[in-house]
């Protein structure tokens, strides 16, 4: 744990990328295999589920501390992250534990959601009386369910390339899926020998960075290649020895919830496509939202799999007939992926990604600017001659994401709750509200939740306006006097039922603050409807 | 009527008719150190401890009319008895002991309790009302030791030093930067200090507190290697041009506020060292308990919080409205106090 804790830390309070490399490189050449694949498994994304209630958490720390509860609050408050909070409160620890990570995980964390509430106060008690204030925060998020470190999964799989002596593009290949914390696991990850192959095992995706600026400086566009921007779920379709996989892009078998899909793969060739799952009927894709009602349902049953179908747009093919294709150019693969689907029978559910085809930028710009209508997002942007790489590379990565200007509302500051990470102690995630005429009168109703796109001091000044201006606090919510006005960016609506203001937007975000606008510039419900009839 | 009042001027002694450290024009103030939310400008004349006096003249200027006394030294105003006795915050940072009629005051400024090897240890003073700031009045506030704290910037420095980049620590130029100087290893390489910072260095050689050697930027070649070097700076050098100069290095921000992770990160520096000027939550206790006061005051920071958890454990508290700001670099209201005072800093040494 202690050697964890360190390396967390070490992640957490550097901003370099080398200083993260050689921490995991310390980290990862000293662990036993037992620690590592739990540190490999956390270090990627994966977090215990919560295994003490929060409110709990609270009680039991301002207990251990010998202070009274709103004092614990007060002191929350001013940090705003409750493992961290814990850490800094309680008193030195009695002794200090040398158990290794696997122990404290699997002996004592993963067992602590069984126990009941006497039982596991004690158990935390005493874990907390072994531990320094740095393992304290990390043990601390561990349990609430909270874990997260500043890494990315790139960074891991550099460092543990760099101590195995293994190419970092077969360790993203072998930690791809739903890897497994295991001792074996983690031998397999970084040993030379090509081991037995998981066959239902994904590709690491390949990212694309938004285009700033128009499309001329990426020279030629003959060497070009665009598409749809579709707004899906990206997702990769692996067939191998007749069985069928679908992977989201955030490593998660959703086979289960598109059964068409695996079904349409019946004749597909052994392969793996990258691809959007869409939602599409009678002949065109429906928005967004729509899918969201297959999302997370496993099985759907014959009505929603009749009002919402859905297709797989593949946009490239990574492997074909075991061949690993990702370093062949863009058009081979392209190529090979117009065989692969044109080679099923009667099918209509598998669908070939169009290719937009103009003589110029400047035609493609006249194109591009259909996307609404189409129902994308802008256009993709692929080198002919581009690899299928891993992540999201910096740098002439060969492709591009050239989104359109999104839609925008004026909408006033209402609620706001603190951050996360980096944006803990500040009130960094607004909702906003939009007029709304009831009978006579009008009331800002809630409209949208966003908390990208201000500056550090945008933020901070926003943050001290909350605080001297909270109406009300319902647990971590406050009501906040209606009186910023901030311009919202969004790249969809939708009407909903769930919304109190009948609408369901896509991807809010603030684009600027209005400081020369009144709360009774906002806009209103109906101002906004239009746009409804139009996308 | 009490020996101490809020009024728009200041704390106010009628009794004795003067204040303690005012913030606007009055014609006699008392004042406790030489921070700029302290001491301010333009009050006809001042009373400070005697080894305060260098540095209140490089904040003053040389023509302020102070006069001083050495701690434990009473003088009578208006039959008021006035003492000051070190608060252990920077060098000649006092707390105001006020006695008349048999009642006795103490404001103690801003104080700690921690070893600062710049600046007299703080003195308790036993009476019947204790004024105290409250700057870090939160249990999440626990100081590491001296040498725990100095053993990482050593390291820290070390560390660079020997991958070839230079070293930058921000902090205050009055009083942290002295004590940094002080406490660390002056071994590790070359001390260069801000113009801001030095010239405060020079009123703390003239007091007597001997400090390692430094130089400014401006006494060596532009091209100048500093792979191995220590800059103190204050925070407002962050991030302008005369950082360029420095190549590759590594940078770091001394505060009470860098015990939380959210603060280091806003910061946006390599390091975040927890030194403050200011007592800490077991600091702040264990001084009201030594004062064996009746009644406690509590004024800048964690005010509601504090006079709140004072008055369950049985003492006590109200709170005194002022406009100290504590330390810098606060979250909310750190803004002004971590640009206004460097910045009058730098204005004055450039």
């Amino acid at each position: 744990m202690k050697a964890f804790a360190y390396l967390y830390i070490a992640l957490d309070s550097s901003t370099r990328t080398n200083d993260k490399v050689a921490a995991l490189v310390d980290y990862f050449s000293a662990a036993q295999a037992e620690d590592a694949c739990w540190a490999v498994y956390f270090l990627i994304g994966n977090r215990p589920r919560q295994a003490v209630p929060s409110r709990k958490l609270h009680e039991y720390a301002a207990e251990a501390a010998g202070l009274p509860l709103w004092l614990f609050e007060e002191s929350y408050d001013a940090v705003g992250d409750l493992a961290e909070t814990i850490a800094l409160i309680l008193p030195p620890p009695v002794e200090v534990s040398c158990l290794p990570l696997h122990d404290w995980i699997a002996g004592r964390l993963l067992p602590l959601r069984q126990l009941d509430d006497t039982q596991k106060k004690q158990a935390v008690f005493s874990y907390w009386n072994e531990l320094n204030p740095g393992e304290r925060f990390v043990f601390n998020k561990l349990i609430t369910g909270g874990f997260r470190v500043g890494v990315s999964q790139l960074l891991v799989v550099r460092a543990l390339a760099q101590i195995s002596g293994v190419d970092a593009k077969v360790i993203s290949h072998r930690l791809a899926g739903d890897w497994q914390p295991t001792a074996e696991n983690y031998a397999t990850l970084v040993s030379k020998a090509t081991a037995s192959f998981d066959i239902s095992k994904p590709y690491p995706f390949f990212l694309a960075h938004p285009l700033e600026g128009g499309p001329e400086a990426l020279g030629d566009i003959g060497d070009w290649h665009a598409e749809w921007k579709w707004d899906g779920i990206r997702a990769q379709l692996v067939k191998r020895e007749g069985e069928v996989f679908l992977w989201s892009r955030g490593d998660e078998l959703v086979s289960p919830q598109f059964p068409e899909l695996l079904t349409a793969a019946v004749s597909l060739a052994d392969c793996v496509l990258d691809g959007e799952i869409l939602p599409h009927k009678d002949g065109a894709v429906m928005p967004f939202a729509a899918l969201q009602k297959r999302l997370g349902r496993k099985n759907p049953g014959k009505k929603i799999l009749a009002d919402t179908p859905v297709i797989f747009l593949a946009y490239d093919v990574l492997e074909s007939a075991g061949t690993d294709l990702r370093d062949l150019p863009l058009v081979e693969r392209r190529a090979i992926l117009h065989q692969l689907i044109y080679s099923i029978p009667n099918n209509t559910v598998l669908q070939l990604s169009d290719i937009v085809r103009a003589p110029s930028w400047a035609t493609l710009t006249i194109a591009r600017e259909e996307s609404r209508q189409r129902g994308t997002e802008g256009l993709m942007l692929k080198r002919r001659d581009s690899i299928y790489g891993v992540g999201r590379v910096k740098a002439k990565s060969g492709w591009w994401k050239w989104k359109v200007a999104p839609m925008t509302v004026d909408a006033v500051l209402v609620y706001a709750q603190r951050g996360h990470g980096k944006r803990a102690s500040l009130y960094s995630d607004y909702t906003f509200a939009i007029w709304k005429t009831i009978g006579e009168k009008k009331e800002l109703v809630p409209f949208a939740k966003a908390y990208s796109g201000l500056s550090n001091e945008e933020i901070a000044t926003v943050d001290a306006f909350i605080r001297k201006n909270t109406l009300e606090k319902f647990g971590p919510v406050r009501t906040v006097k209606a009186e910023l006005v901030f311009e919202l960016g969004f790249e969809g609506i939708q009407r909903s039922n769930r919304h109190k203001s009948g609408v369901a937007v896509r991807f809010p975000r603030m684009l600027r603050m209005r400081t020369d606008k009144k709360i009774e510039d906002a806009d209103s419900l109906d101002s906004i409807l239009h746009l409804l009839d139009r996308f | 009527m009490a020996l101490l009042e809020h009024t728009p001027r200041g704390l106010y002694c009628a009794a004795g008719d003067f204040y303690v450290d005012p913030w606007r024009p009055v014609s006699r103030a008392v004042i406790t150190h030489a921070h700029a939310d302290h001491a301010r400008p333009g009050h006809a004349a001042y009373l400070a401890s005697a080894p305060a006096i260098g540095v209140l003249k490089t904040r003053l200027g040389a023509h302020a009319h102070i006069d001083t006394v050495a701690y434990g030294e009473t003088r009578q105003l208006n039959g008021v008895a006035v003492s000051l006795y070190p608060a252990g915050h920077v060098l000649g940072s006092a707390q105001v002991r006020i006695e008349y009629r048999g009642e006795v005051w103490v404001v103690s400024g801003d104080y700690k309790l921690d070893y600062d090897p710049t600046c007299d240890a703080f003195e308790s003073i036993r009476c019947d009302t204790f004024v105290s700031e409250s700057t870090f009045g939160l249990p999440i506030y626990r100081w590491q030791t001296h040498d725990a704290l100095f053993g990482a910037i050593n390291h820290w420095w070390s560390a660079n030093a020997a991958a070839g980049r230079a070293s930058v620590l921000f902090g205050y130029a009055f009083g942290k930067a002295q004590r940094i100087l002080k406490s660390v290893d002056p071994t590790i390489g070359p001390i260069f200090c801000h113009g801001a910072v030095e010239v405060l260095n020079r009123s703390y050689r003239d007091a007597g507190v001997v400090l390692p050697e430094t130089q400014m930027v401006s006494e060596v070649d532009r091209k100048f290697d500093y792979s191995r070097a220590l800059i103190v700076a204050p925070p407002s050098a962050q991030g302008t041009p005369w950082m360029k100069r420095f190549g590759d290095y590594s940078d770091a921000f001394a505060s009470g506020w860098m015990a939380i992770r959210g603060a280091r990160r806003q910061r946006n520096v390599d390091q975040g060292f927890v030194l403050s000027d200011h007592a800490d939550w077991p600091s702040l206790l264990k001084a009201i308990h030594a004062s064996e006061a009746e009644r406690v005051l509590i004024t800048h920071g964690q005010v509601p919080v504090m006079v709140r958890y004072l008055r369950e454990q049985g003492i006590e508290a109200d709170a005194l409205e002022t406009e100290f700001e504590g330390e810098g670099g606060a979250e909310n209201d750190g803004s002004t106090a971590a640009a206004v005072i460097p910045d009058q800093d730098s204005a004055s040494a450039v």
